[in-house]
């Protein structure tokens, strides 16, 4: 599905919009441990997250994670924004908890990183 | 990569959390500039970023050099720290003695050196407890396609 999909399912405000208007998300990742995104991600999903850090930007930028989603309705800081925008990440933020955020993107037909939920 | 090495040395402060990956970013940088295949990128910076962190989390300070050498790719992080008193320990999953501040940054899981080991050829670590730790690493890039 469309980024801006994913912004409509989670209802999410962007906090910075993809360079590409029509990227695609195809797998998602949730996790609020880096050390774990570190070692299973697989490269090029949504991650999900309750952290705010500048380190989930790195993180994601190691790992060439697409577009990181906030929950809990939870705001980086401008630095960190800005990091973001210098690293090409795109940034939503939503109010729905982890859960009830993840469970919307599976039934619209998200996938984990292991490509199957079902 | 015809036999001429390129190396690169950058510094690393112990704590200084908001600078904490700019070295790996850098690594990455390069190493896509170079035009690397990017599953062995993603992978190197994996790597260097695990190396980077826990000189950030533990150690005062420390060097990274990283060295593009004929037949494959090498880092060393050299650090002033604490040490690690028993290595096979540390390389165990989910051994950890990072502090709580550190765990709330979504670091200090215990699989930082796990991690480095599997996202490179050879790993070596020596360490002298209360001067600090030197991490080897050594990353072979994919056989370029004819």
């Amino acid at each position: 599905m469309q980024f801006w999909e994913v912004k409509g399912i989670l209802e999410a405000e962007v906090l910075w919009e993809p360079v590409d208007l029509q990227l695609e998300i195809e797998i998602a990742q949730a996790a609020d441990l880096m050390s774990d995104v570190l070692s299973q991600s697989m490269g090029g999903e949504l991650l999900l997250t309750g952290l705010v850090n500048s380190q989930v930007i790195r993180t994601a930028e190691m790992v060439d994670i697409k577009a990181i989603a906030f929950v809990h309705g939870k705001r980086p800081d401008e630095k960190t924004i800005e990091l973001a925008r210098i690293k090409g990440i795109p940034l939503l933020t939503t109010r729905l908890f982890l859960f009830e955020a993840c469970a919307r993107l599976a039934m619209r037909g998200l996938t984990g990183s292991s490509g199957t939920i079902w | 990569m015809q036999g001429k090495a390129l190396e690169w040395a950058y510094e690393i402060e112990g704590k200084d959390f908001r600078n904490a990956g700019k070295v790996s970013s850098k690594v990455k940088e390069i190493l896509k500039e170079l035009g690397f295949d990017p599953a062995f990128v993603r992978g190197v910076a994996i790597a260097s970023y695990e190396a980077e962190m826990n000189v950030v989390c533990h150690a005062e300070k420390g060097t990274l050099h990283f060295a593009i050498l004929p037949e494959a790719l090498k880092i060393v992080v050299e650090d002033q720290g604490p040490g690690i008193p028993d290595i096979a320990l540390a390389m165990q999953e989910g051994y950890s003695t990072a502090p709580a501040e550190i765990r709330e940054m979504g670091f200090g899981a215990g699989m930082g050196l796990p991690n480095m080991k599997k996202n490179t050829d050879e790993l070596n670590i020596a360490s002298t407890v209360g001067k600090g730790t030197v991490v080897e690493m050594v990353i072979r890039p994919p056989l370029p396609r004819e």
